[in-house]
């Protein structure tokens, strides 16, 4: 099967699934819980950096790296949210914003990230004895991603969902009812951040060299637009602004039209992602997928 | 007599202003309760010290035998106090049932594991949520509306569903601010018919109101602040005839200047 998928399509589609893994875990924070999160990329890279460092330096087996590593990233991420506790919409945005470029500089400068020469030689797991192939990845990654809907979905409809629409809502109105809107709020960033650990865990297995260039604002930007125009608090709107998003500029290079220099693609891709936003704000500001605004018939009869 | 809640000298003050000023309160189990007085009286604000919006800078709470002084505004809930807001707060983009099931959520132990893996009690409990909150639905004559936004909803059944949502979990005290507010007499009497129901659930009622007619009629007590103090505490046909009270809302100048024409 290796011989005949051009490899490039198949890391393609694995860097989209990672990407959606990322958009899903945002829209966790930001859609469902209504925590806005400019910061998303540093949940990332510390679960990039994480399983990097257990799998690398310490010589761990790269599952069990893995699966530390979403631990650390469940429970770093929770503190980071610690904020949100004492400041709302976009004074959050802006400290977690702060908070991203912070890690960002960690990664660049610790001894422990090795600093600007980022992490190099990360394993690909392997089931027993056997070294995933670019295909058994993909289908892992996939798996993945297909467990992390089933568990998005299912949190959104339990008590916990109805803890974070709520506190979106209206947080007084939450606390009346009893919810312990601090302690929710942290596990959205907790549970968000995890699943930013999961997508980071399995970007660095996949590409086996990370450094903090691609932990920046850029990707936390780009992605809180893919879940923005998606839809926020919808999974369907997720997929698709991801997807869309992703895949756009990828149609460009892969089939090779020269309308635009591709040489040049990220630059045209952040003024595409720019306007799309523009567009959306005016014309559909709950996203594709969002839910819609109710009608106001009735309100202005009264 | 079993008091359910004692309120002891309770003080709030906002820079200068005493808000509320050593109120002493106590209330009943199964009483219903009118707290009443002019505007900027320190009525809501009242009501926020005892959910735990604000912390008293005086004074002490005990709700059912527990020092609930300082208590957060989750915590007081948890303890079976819940209430409805002067401006209607509903979750305006949500259905009325999606409303109405919040009322339930202290009620529901289900976590994130039992949830992600459809475990049966979180199942079940998910029905009864539903149930329970179909059944008050049908009590209030709601259920036309159930899947209606709560936004859509006209002025007077958002109040219904404001209070259902506060009484769904059958807590011990409901607080409701000015639920009469912008209602007409008919609506006004079959909110009082509501109210008696609540009571009879076994619900303690305390409501802020300015209809003067309406918690005559409805309460078995009367308390009156003003400028933060409490001026009365009594028989509610006593506690409007009596002069301080009179006074308070009329205001002694504009008495004395009609009279001096």
């Amino acid at each position: 099967m290796e011989g005949w998928i051009n490899p490039y399509y198949l890391d393609i589609i694995v860097f989209l699934f990672i990407n959606i893994i990322l958009g899903l875990g945002l829209n966790l924070i930001t859609g469902y819980a209504g925590q806005v999160s400019l910061g998303h990329a540093a949940f990332y890279g510390i679960g990039a950096y994480s399983t990097a460092i257990f799998s690398v330096k310490i010589g761990l087996n790269p599952w069990l790296s893995i699966l530390l590593a979403v631990i650390i990233t469940f429970l770093l991420s929770a503190i980071l949210g610690l904020p949100s506790l004492r400041v709302r919409e976009d004074f959050l945005a802006i400290t977690t914003l702060g908070l991203g470029l912070i890690a960002q500089s960690f990664f660049k400068n610790a001894k422990i990230t090795g600093g600007a020469y980022g992490i190099d030689g990360i394993p690909m797991p392997s089931i027993f004895g056997h070294e995933l192939t670019d295909v058994e990845y993909l289908l892992l990654v996939f798996i993945v991603l297909l467990v992390l809907i089933y568990v998005l979905h299912r949190l959104s409809r339990s008590k916990l969902g109805q803890a974070w629409t709520a506190i979106q809502e209206d947080e007084v109105v939450a606390q009346s009812m009893g919810i312990n809107t601090l302690y929710y709020k942290v596990l959205a960033f907790a549970i968000g951040g995890a699943f930013a650990g999961v997508a980071g865990a399995l970007f660095a297995h996949k590409v086996s060299f990370i450094s903090s260039d691609t932990f920046g604002f850029t990707l936390s930007a780009t992605l809180l637009s893919m879940v923005v125009i998606g839809g926020l608090g919808t999974i369907r709107g997720t997929l698709f602004g991801v997807s869309v998003l992703y895949l756009l500029p990828e149609v460009f290079r892969i089939f090779d039209i020269k309308i635009i220099d591709p040489n040049y693609i990220d630059t045209y891709k952040m003024i595409l992602y720019g306007l799309l936003m523009v567009i959306m704000m005016r014309y559909r500001p709950k996203g594709v997928f969002g839910r819609k605004i109710r009608h106001q018939k009735r309100a202005v009869k009264d | 007599m079993d008091a359910l809640l004692e309120m002891k000298g309770i003080t709030k003050r906002f820079g200068g202003l005493t808000a509320v000023d050593q109120v002493d309160l106590i209330v009943k189990k199964g009483e219903i309760l009118g707290l009443i007085g002019p505007n900027g009286a320190g009525k809501t604000t009242f009501f926020n010290i005892l959910t735990g919006i604000y912390r008293p800078d005086q004074g002490n709470i005990q709700f059912n035998g527990t020092d609930i002084t300082g208590f957060k505004p989750y915590q007081i809930a948890n303890q079976g106090i819940f209430r409805t807001f002067q401006n209607i707060r509903l979750l305006k983009d949500y259905s009325v049932l999606d409303n109405i099931k919040l009322g339930l959520f202290r009620q529901t132990k289900a976590g994130a594991w039992s949830s992600i893996f459809g475990l049966r009690r979180s199942r079940e409990e998910e029905k009864k949520v539903a149930e329970e909150s179909w059944a008050l639905l049908e009590r209030l004559g709601l259920t036309d509306l159930a899947n209606e936004a709560a936004g859509n909803l006209s002025y007077g059944n958002q109040r219904r569903v404001e209070i259902a949502r506060a009484l769904v979990s059958h807590p011990e005290m409901i607080l409701l601010d000015e639920p009469a507010a912008g209602m007409n007499s008919e609506e006004v009497e079959s909110l009082s018919a509501l109210v008696r129901q609540i009571r009879q659930q076994g619900t303690t009622v305390i409501l802020i109101e300015h209809n003067v007619g309406m918690v005559v009629e409805l309460c078995d007590r009367l308390v009156v602040l003003d400028h933060g103090v409490k001026i009365a505490d009594g028989d509610p046909n006593q506690v409007v005839a009596n002069p301080a009270v009179i006074e308070a809302y009329i205001g002694g100048q504009e008495v004395t200047e009609v009279v001096g024409d």
